[in-house]
């Protein structure tokens, strides 16, 4: 690790003046990604804003028919929490793989979906989900959010403050971990809504997360795991490395979708 | 059996400090006046060295002194050795470059140390580190020890032509070719045994001390086996001379073998504490580990095995290419041959053996002894074409084993091991049983029905341990004897302090030994303190491997708790004022016939100090003896491991359903942590068979180098093990101890890849099976395993 400075401010306002005053800050969460990261000096920001103290960006709330997670909340209070369990129970079952117990408590919903890990499980689920990412500054769509490897939709200064999931009818999550780090070879996450079949896929594509439109399609006409025993997904468009290469990863996605609707 | 006695499952005397946090490791420990060092490793797998810039990083702020390969020649220190020396078939000796401490104008290997800087903080040595710039030439690089020997593949030491270290056999050729051509049936397999990172939970550490007033230097590292490392250090690499130099190793946290070896980095920081004149300490990260730790296995090999017609063995042929990577290191060359060859045997009666090897450098790590050493690598040959045999012919696998197994002991096989005792039978008898071997059709239907695939794969291992009768070893090649030492100090008050030289790096031995010197001595568990791993103290030791401690350590101090016996008799004759003969020592009480007193150890003990009931000329005063033990053979653990899974052939994914394992270790010192071991060991073996697996790129490039991609075995992946034992005691040392520390490493990977061959009904996989292979494997056909 470099030397940084170290300022951990009351307030979403507070941390965003920070930002602003600071070129080469950088917000912490959880830590579990940003910290490895600067310890092995692959990062050396200057400046590091905590947000650990901020209220107004924890806590799990229901609002009409939405589920609200605030960007602090560890995987490990969505996991445990009664009301997602009620609202979405497959969202805290995707809270509930990722990494082990030292991760999910904490790790945050904000520093994840911040972070667009292409093998990150969160993003999934707010892609299928239709989820709004509201930040300091603005509400963006899960359409528009994710952008690529380790890319969002986020600008400098802006500080994700919450997640909005519309309730679903039905969704759920299935994983098949990468077997030394954990995180998803493949995962792939269905859910029915307000605007029809949504089917994210994270983990495996070269691009990140996305969604499977021909297995949106497929379910869209039968919601059953039957109505996707035809999926093909072009291994193209997918990832190769030692763990999985692109032709075992396109099969995976099909087996995953299957188990995620069952 | 006493309540802590030999056989009792007493609970680990060293845990209590272990799980309080109040270990002390190398990093724990901080000398007055200590700096830092930090290595500039080669991002490079071969490269010239053009020219090393030091100039900026000596500027850097906190930047007390860079070092690089031109400063450790002009100080004349020696570079690392390799103790065992290996003739090739044309009785040449092997062919070894230079293993110098830091490079001396070539790099071999990515994370080879290039130079050193020392920092008045970690945090300053590794900003100057970063401003010493190298400029590499780099070279092609040699990766795969199938072609590494090929022409045109780049030359890696001038020395070894073809990159080849020795070219090495052993047994009878001329019988082994008569045999195959007698043979009704011939099994022929090629194998690949996956290169292994060990990944002891502590890292490498080592503060290097030196005292100008006594002239002497002082090593704290990480070490299997202090005193070989000072041996090692002042004869060879001429630091000081053994007297001047104290090696201490304290709580060590893992080694699996490889923290046996010496390394550049204690040299260093030895070497430069005394040049800067301050102690100067080296603490591993988690990639230094994995790119410069001694690696392990790295086998190719190709097996045959023939066959009569009745099913009996004739003869078995190996040839196997080593992979050694860049530098040999400390016992490199005696682990793909004499730890490896001599247990081609395995329990069975093979009556002609042919076995070749190459050993092969790389640019890779050095590869040296893991959990095993050798003989996992060999069991891995015999036990899975026994499997494939078996299955080629037709017969049950166990059946077919037991046709084989050797029945009469001493057994001499065709391999230089006599086998001095065991009952191959029983175990595997009792494994079946606990296995419920019978009811496998059942489960595999239930599967089947389910769209899995259940498979069962057997493992009747043996090992050789107990390492090592020193003449033997001396005539292979060895460096070192291989006996072990003790020293039994009983204190005036009835005490003890028991000083081994074998090492505890997570074998309990601070229980083990002290529930032997109670019951020997008749003495409370907690009156016995073990003292190791520092050659101050402990007078000379060649630590802890090979699942020697028990066997050969504990036989040491067996030995010296006897004299301190025979001694104390003496001094309770002239208290009891009884003729010496006729006294008695049972439970901790010296007795006589011609007297009703008797005294306790402590009594005997205080007047052994006091020397007040004999005089001078009669009886030297005080109570300490010390033994060497060394043995006559090696010893033989064996056993009976099954596994029984179930593939998804969806995904890949390979669930354990079953695991038993039966062992014949002999005595049993401490069942409870013998049956540690064996966890351990069965979870080490099947990470490597279906999880671990270094993986270095075309350009030498470590991909595997964090645990992001090399996979350890976690809890989730086991079952819960039926662990049950035989015993056939070791007749070779006094306790009938044979080693238990590495049996699960040896026995399971084969049991693992019977298994799932078993299940996919083909022979096509490699280790580790992991999910991405076993579903390309479950993609292929099976094919049909009828007797030809
Ligand atoms: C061993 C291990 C295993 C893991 N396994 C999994 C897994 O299986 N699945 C999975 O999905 N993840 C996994 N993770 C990732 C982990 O769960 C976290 O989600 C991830 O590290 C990021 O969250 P964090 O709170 O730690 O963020 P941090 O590391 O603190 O921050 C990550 C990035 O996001 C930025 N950031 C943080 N919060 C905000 C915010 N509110 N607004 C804007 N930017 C922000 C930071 O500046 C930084 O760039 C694993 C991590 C580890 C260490």
């Amino acid at each position: 690790m470099y030397a940084f400075q170290y300022h951990r401010p009351q307030s979403v306002a507070d941390a965003a003046k920070l930002l602003a005053s600071n070129s080469e800050a950088k917000l912490l969460a959880g830590g579990h990604t940003l910290l490895p990261t600067m310890k092995q000096r692959l990062a050396a920001p200057k400046a590091i804003v905590d947000l650990a103290r901020i209220a107004e960006l924890k806590g799990i709330d229901k609002k009409g028919n939405a589920l609200v997670i605030g960007a602090m909340t560890t995987h490990a209070e969505v996991a445990d929490s009664a009301i997602v369990r009620s609202a979405i129970a497959g969202l805290a079952e995707v809270a509930a793989v990722i990494g082990d117990p030292h991760v999910r408590h904490r790790g945050t919903i904000g520093g994840s979906v911040a972070n667009n890990d292409p093998a990150a499980d969160y993003p999934a689920a707010l892609l299928a989900l239709g989820a709004t990412i509201a930040t300091n500054k603005r509400e963006i769509k899960a359409d528009d959010f994710f952008k690529g490897l380790f890319t969002t939709a986020l600008q400098d200064g802006e500080i994700i403050a919450r997640i909005s999931f519309p309730v679903p009818a039905k969704f759920g999550y299935a994983k098949f971990p990468n077997p030394a780090s954990r995180y998803a070879l493949v995962g792939v996450a269905v859910a029915q809504t307000g605007s029809g079949v949504r089917v994210a896929v994270t983990g495996a594509g070269k691009d990140g997360v996305f969604r499977h439109t021909a297995a949106e399609a497929a379910l869209g006409k039968g919601w059953s795991a039957q109505a996707l025993s035809g999926l093909t997904t072009d291994a193209n468009l997918m990832m190769s490395d030692i763990h999985a290469d692109a032709a075992y990863r396109a099969h995976l996605v099909g087996v995953m979708a299957r188990r995620a609707v069952a | 059996m006493s309540a802590t006695g030999i056989g009792a499952p007493v609970r680990r005397k060293e845990d209590q400090r272990f799980i309080t946090g109040k270990g002390q490791y190398t990093d724990d420990i901080n000398r007055a006046g200590q700096a830092y060092a930090v290595f500039v490793r080669s991002p490079h797998a071969h490269a010239t060295i053009k020219r090393i810039d030091t100039q900026a990083a000596a500027k850097s702020p906190g930047c007390l002194a860079v070092y690089t390969g031109a400063d450790i020649a002009a100080d004349k220190v020696g570079g690392l050795i390799c103790g065992w020396m290996i003739h090739s078939k044309d009785g040449s000796p092997m062919k070894a470059g230079a293993h110098p401490v830091l490079a001396q104008g070539k790099v071999r290997y990515v994370g080879d140390h290039v130079a050193v800087v020392i920092g008045e903080t970690l945090a300053q040595a590794r900003d100057a580190a970063e401003r010493v710039t190298v400029d590499y030439e780099a070279l092609p690089a040699v990766v795969d020890v199938a072609t590494a020997q090929s022409a045109g593949q780049a030359q890696i030491h001038a020395e070894a032509p073809g990159n080849t270290v020795y070219q090495w056999h052993l047994g009878d050729k001329a019988a082994v070719e008569a045999a195959f051509g007698n043979a009704k049936h011939v099994t022929k397999i090629d194998l690949v045994n996956n290169r292994l990172i060990p990944n002891a939970i502590e890292p490498r550490a080592a503060i290097g001390e030196y005292d100008p007033g006594q002239d002497s230097l002082t090593l704290h590292t990480t070490s299997q086996n202090p005193h070989v490392a000072r041996l090692v250090l002042a004869a060879f690499i001429g630091l000081a001379p053994e007297h001047k130099l104290r090696v201490i190793a304290p709580d060590v946290g893992g080694g699996f073998g490889s923290k046996i070896f010496i390394y550049a980095e204690e040299v260093v920081c030895l070497w430069a504490a005394r040049k800067i004149g301050r102690p100067v300490k080296w603490t591993g990260d988690r990639t230094e580990a994995f790119l410069a730790d001694a690696h392990g296995r790295d086998h190719v090999t190709t097996a045959e095995l023939a066959l009569d017609g009745e099913g009996k063995i004739l003869a078995l042929r190996v040839k196997t290419k080593a992979n050694l990577g860049s530098y040999l290191s400390t016992f490199a060359s005696s682990v793909p041959t004499y730890l490896y060859a001599p247990l081609l045997s395995g329990q069975y009666n093979i009556p002609a053996i042919y076995c070749e090897v190459d050993g092969v450098y790389t640019n890779t790590a050095p590869v040296d002894a893991y959990r095993g050493a050798g003989r996992p690598e060999a069991t891995f040959v015999v036990e899975r074409l026994m499997e494939v045999a078996a299955r080629q012919t037709g017969r049950d696998p166990a059946e077919f084993r037991r046709k084989n197994f050797v029945t009469s002991f001493p057994h001499a096989t065709p391999v230089i091991m006599t086998y001095d005792a065991g009952d191959y039978e029983a175990s595997m008898r009792k494994a079946l049983e606990l296995a419920d071997y019978a009811g496998l059709p059942a489960r595999k239907a239930e599967s089947a029905k389910k769209g899995m695939k259940r498979g069962i794969g057997f493992s009747a291992y043996i090992e050789a341990c107990g390492i090592a009768p020193s003449q033997a070893v001396g005539s292979l090649g060895a460096g070192v004897g291989l006996w072990e030492s003790a020293e039994v100090r009983v204190n005036p008050t009835g005490s003890v302090e028991v000083l081994t030289g074998s090492h505890s790096h997570g074998q309990g031995h601070e229980t083990t030994f002290a529930q032997l010197v109670s019951q020997r001595l008749g003495i409370p568990i907690d009156q016995v303190t073990v003292v190791h791993g520092d050659t101050d103290k402990v007078q000379f030791g060649m630590g802890t491997y090979g699942s020697r401690s028990g066997a050969v350590g504990m036989s040491a101090i067996f030995k010296a708790a006897d004299k301190v016996i025979v001694k104390a008799k003496k001094v309770a004759g002239f208290v009891l004022e009884v003729p010496e003969e006729s006294v008695d020592f049972k439970d901790g009480i010296f007795s006589s016939t011609a007297t009703n007193k008797t005294l306790t150890f402590p009594e005997v003990a205080l007047q052994a100090y006091i020397a007040h009931k004999f005089s001078g000329a009669q009886l030297e005063p005080g109570l300490k003896e010390g033994a060497f033990f060394d043995p006559t053979n090696f010893t033989f653990p064996s056993g009976v491991h099954i596994c029984e899974l179930e593939i998804d052939p969806e995904t890949g994914t390979t669930r354990i359903d079953r695991w038993t394992a039966v062992d014949d270790f002999g005595t049993l010192v401490n069942p409870m942590i013998v049956e540690g071991q064996v966890h351990g060991g069965v979870a080490q073996g099947v990470g490597q068979a279906m999880l671990e697996g270094a993986v270095y790129d075309r350009n030498g490039q470590l991909i595997t180098a964090s645990f992001m991609d090399y996979t350890m075995p976690r809890a989730g992946d086991l079952p819960s093990i039926k662990i049950a034992m035989t015993s056939t005691p070791c007749p070779s040392n006094p306790l009938g101890i044979k080693g238990c520390g590495e049996a699960g490493a040896i026995a399971a990977p084969p049991a693992v890849i019977n298994a799932i061959t078993d299940a996919l009904g083909h022979e096509d996989i490699a280790m580790p099976a992991t999910p991405l292979a076993v579903w390309r494997a479950a993609q292929k056909s099976p094919t049909k395993m009828a007797a030809e």
